[in-house]
């Protein structure tokens, strides 16, 4: 079925305690396409990442990727490997989110034998092919994270999500903490991979110029509520939302000047 | 992303230092001694002859002889096995034993977490001592219910410090990624977690073994573990303590000293160890 | 006119065990009395330390030559009570407030300590002053903010906390390092349009350091770019973005996605940013450069003028007008893209 989206987000909500940290939030994602979930923090834009991964349980609502319905935790080593194989996920902190104790070589091959039954030659020709997808050499995947930079880390962990070959990839904040010279060479290396595999990214980010580089479509959340959603290019160029508004207005560019906004207005604080 | 932490900048770890090759070469000779100590005495440890009780060094009794007219050094070389195996044992048993209730309830968290930390919270009110008079009392006096009732007291202070290290570890990006990889909790913690504090768990295991020489060579004096006539440093300072009066110290010294040497050179080492395993993180 | 703050050719090396690693290497610039440049930077680019240097707060052991002249005096003789008075004419703010604050003290406690100890000034005016002070930064009902703890602001107002108390002690010269960058977007626009108001209004020079051009050039007249220890160019913001002289500058300016309009990709450089201690003899950003030649690896290179700025390249002239359009995005290769 061509036009069923390989994702698609209903109704979900997350309270923590009194907390609403989510609220009534709905999108689908295309096979091919990209969205983004936009906003500051606060916004429960990554506990929508991890609630779809599977980290967070959610409290009401409905998600269903590769036409499976997750919204409950999966039940059994081998539907919880089965999600594995369809959404995955990269994280922010390039130092937190590599085993320090495993090279790359060997972190790809558990991921690999967990999952699968490849021998072992096999495993050494994928764990080659994601090495050249994400621009890592022989030294470097055969390295511990310790002796890697944080784009290498991040390009490493991109290759680890990438193992089971997952439809959908969620990146939180993937290039927020690298050097800006080094975060277009990962952006670059995302879009290949995009081009090459025909994946699909949720891009969580706060970052405007970031978000229209990679993504189709966008989703502007603020206190855990969508205030606008739309093709990112219309959201970006034209938005509507005064929350939209202000998040585009406050991005530093040619001709840019900052301005205060009302001092009581609950935005500012 | 600070100067001083780019990656291949050589990393410096922690140095020995001269105190810690001393530390090193006192821990390696009481090992030495634990393993090849029988077979190394010169005289055998239990053959008592009175009219030499107390008598000072002579000849070839390098150390002289003890209240029973036993050859001192000799009791020495054959304690180190007792006294030695006897707090490997109380390490190894608070250690393997607190680092599973720590990597549980560090992963499990909720109830698991709560219950386990009060029923140690109770455990934490009962000092080792007293916990194996009660085990002797029960039990019978010897080594193993004053091993085993030790290794139970010092479960709590195990994993209060491995429960910190387990929860940090588990809050760490990487375990979160490998989760939604659908690896089970099962090689989570085996294969990921516990490396990851291993470092910390064996520092922790060389303190524990300290205090626990220290622990029961107290109960061996108040005559609750080791029993008499066996050869025992903690034993031998309680045999000494009518020679010590008398003026013939060299029975509870010998092996008071021997206690602090080996107990001071593993928690030298062990502090050496925590620090470079904290160290070499990132 | 005598500038305010002059830096020349300053170098520091930080201990690391037994070694000095030599993070700056002879930088020279000038900051005139209300003028605000922008120093920006990635890693390793030397920035940070370089405040550091400047408000005398570089780490133990530090070895630094050349000269800082603030307002007539050498800096880095300064000592004790000349010393704490240059710290009150020098402000700093940095990344991360909630480093830089005592979490058990309440917020007056914190603001008017320097009031109270250095200026003698008594409890009362201090605390009137500081509630003033709040206001400017936009922090509404101060009093009731000078009565709570860190904890209870959130990251945005700690920040502007930290801004307002930098400018109780009147200073000349404003040192913001990275001091929007943990913050969301809307709040470092908000942030960013106080300090400029109050720079202008008390006419305060200002060194804005960040990773940011786009940012820098949005505040500062004039941006100076480092990379691995050393300036690379000095030009006016607006010159610097629209025409850059060094191949670095046209790389950071590239080096950000268009929001404007989507380009399918990026004009990336291979490689990461070094430090000084790690960086090749001859030009330090060859390595990266797609237009270094031999002759820009064997010279160090120097600092020459060009086009109402300074520049250090041997090819800046040759360049010149070329290197915007000059990156061609080519497909990804692990050669290419493997270094960083």
């Amino acid at each position: 079925m061509p036009d069923e989206p390989i994702l698609s987000v209903r109704g979900l909500r997350k309270e923590f305690g009194a907390h609403v940290a989510v609220d009534d939030l709905s999108f689908d994602l295309h096979e091919g396409r990209s969205l983004a979930v936009v906003g500051e923090s606060g916004s429960g834009k990554t506990t929508v990442a991890r609630m779809i991964v599977g980290l967070e349980r959610p409290t009401a609502g409905v998600i269903v990727a590769c036409r499976r319905d997750r919204s409950r935790p999966a039940r059994g080593g081998a539907e919880r490997k089965r999600r594995g194989r369809e959404v995955q996920i990269v994280f922010q902190d390039p130092y937190a989110s590599l085993d320090p104790r495993q090279s790359g070589a060997v972190l790809v091959d558990e991921v690999l034998r967990v999952h699968h039954n490849h021998d072992a030659a096999t495993r050494r020709r994928i764990t080659g092919e994601l090495a050249d997808l994400v621009g890592l050499d022989q030294r470097q995947i055969n390295a511990l994270p310790r002796d890697l930079s944080g784009g290498q880390r991040q390009r490493l962990a991109i290759a680890r999500a990438l193992a089971t070959d997952p439809r959908v990839l969620i990146l939180d904040e993937s290039v927020a903490a690298l050097d800006v010279s080094i975060q277009a060479q990962v952006l670059n290396v995302l879009a290949d991979i995009r081009d090459e595999r025909g994946i699909s990214y949720i891009l969580i980010s706060h970052d405007l110029a970031v978000v229209r580089q990679l993504t189709d479509d966008a989703v502007v959340m603020r206190k855990g509520v969508v205030v606008e959603h739309g093709p990112t290019g219309r959201l970006l160029d034209d938005p509507q939302h005064p929350y939209t508004r202000m998040l585009r207005a406050s991005v530093p560019g040619p001709g840019w000047k900052p301005t205060r906004t009302l001092r009581t207005s609950p935005a500012a604080q | 992303m600070s100067v001083l932490t780019v990656n291949h900048v050589a990393r410096r770890r922690a140095r020995l230092g001269a105190l810690g090759w001393a530390s090193l070469a006192v821990v390696t000779a009481a090992v030495l001694l634990a393993i090849l100590g029988p077979a190394l005495r010169p005289f055998d440890p239990n053959l008592a002859d009175l009219s030499f009780a107390n008598v000072g060094p002579y000849g070839a009794h390098v150390l002289g002889f003890d209240g029973q007219g036993r050859d001192l050094l000799s009791r020495l070389f054959v304690g180190a096995r007792t006294t030695l195996s006897g707090a490997a044992f109380v390490a190894l048993v608070a250690i393997v034993a607190g680092s599973l209730i720590a990597v549980v309830t560090a992963w499990f968290g909720g109830i698991v977490d709560a219950t386990a930390s009060a029923a140690l919270d109770v455990l934490f009110a009962f000092p080792g001592i007293l916990l194996a008079v009660v085990a002797a009392a029960i039990l019978g006096p010897g080594l193993l219910s004053a091993g085993l009732a030790l290794a139970v007291a010092y479960i709590p202070y195990v994993t209060r410090v491995l429960r910190g290290a387990a929860l940090k570890e588990r809050a760490m990006a990487y375990v979160a990624a490998l989760e939604v990889q659908g690896f089970s909790a099962w090689r989570l913690c085996l294969r990921h977690l516990l490396p990851n504090i291993s470092g910390l768990i064996i520092a922790q295991g060389t303190i524990l073994f300290g205090f626990a020489m220290v622990d029961l060579a107290a109960v061996s004096f108040l005559g609750l573990g080791v029993q008499s006539p066996q050869a025992d440093w903690g034993v031998m300072i309680s045999d000494g303590k009518s020679g010590l009066l008398q003026g013939y110290p060299l029975e509870s010294l010998s092996a008071a000293v021997s206690i602090v040497a080996v107990v001071s050179a593993v928690t030298f080492l062990g502090e050496r160890l925590e620090a470079r395993a904290k160290e070499s993180r990132r | 006119m005598t500038a305010l703050l002059e830096v020349g050719d300053l170098t520091v090396r930080l201990r690391l065990g037994d070694e000095h690693r030599e993070v700056i290497t002879g930088t020279t610039f000038q900051i005139a009395a209300g003028e605000a440049m922008g120093l920006v930077g990635e890693s390793g680019s030397g920035k940070s330390m370089t405040a550091k240097a400047i408000a005398r707060l570089l780490p133990a052991g530090a070895q630094v030559s050349g000269s800082v002249t603030f307002d007539g005096a050498d800096v880095l003789a300064l000592q004790g009570a000349e010393l704490r008075r240059h710290r009150a004419r020098v402000a700093v703010v940095f990344q991360d407030p909630r480093a830089h604050i005592n979490p058990v003290r309440r917020i007056d406690d914190f603001m008017t300590e320097s009031l109270r100890i250095l200026g003698d000034v008594p409890r009362a005016e201090a605390r009137r002053r500081a509630a003033a002070a709040l206001e400017e930064v936009g922090i509404d009902d101060p009093a009731k903010r000078l009565r709570q703890f860190p904890h209870e602001l959130s990251g945005g107002m700690l920040q502007r906390v930290m801004i307002a108390t930098a400018l109780l002690s009147e200073p000349r010269l404003l040192l913001a390092d990275e001091c929007t960058t943990a913050l969301d977007v809307t709040t470092q626009a908000e942030v960013m349009a106080i300090l400029d108001d109050l720079r202008r209004d008390r006419g305060l020079a200002m060194l804005f350091i960040t990773h940011d051009l786009e940012l820098a050039g949005a505040v500062c007249d004039r941006t100076t770019v480092v990379y691995a220890g050393q300036i690379v160019e000095t030009r006016s913001s607006q010159r610097l973005h629209d025409d850059p002289l060094h191949p670095y500058s046209a790389a950071l300016v590239q080096a950000r996605p268009d929001i404007t309009a989507t380009a399918p990709r990026l004009n990336a450089i291979p490689g990461r940013p070094v430090s000084a201690f790690e960086a090749p003899g001859g030009c330090r950003f060859a390595p990266r450069c797609p237009h270094a030649l031999d002759s820009c690896r064997e010279h160090d290179q120097q600092i020459t003028e060009l086009d109402a700025g300074r520049v250090r390249c041997e090819r800046a002239a040759d360049l010149r007008g070329r290197l915007l359009a000059s990156y061609s995005p080519g497909p990804s290769s692990p050669g290419e893209a493997a270094h960083a």
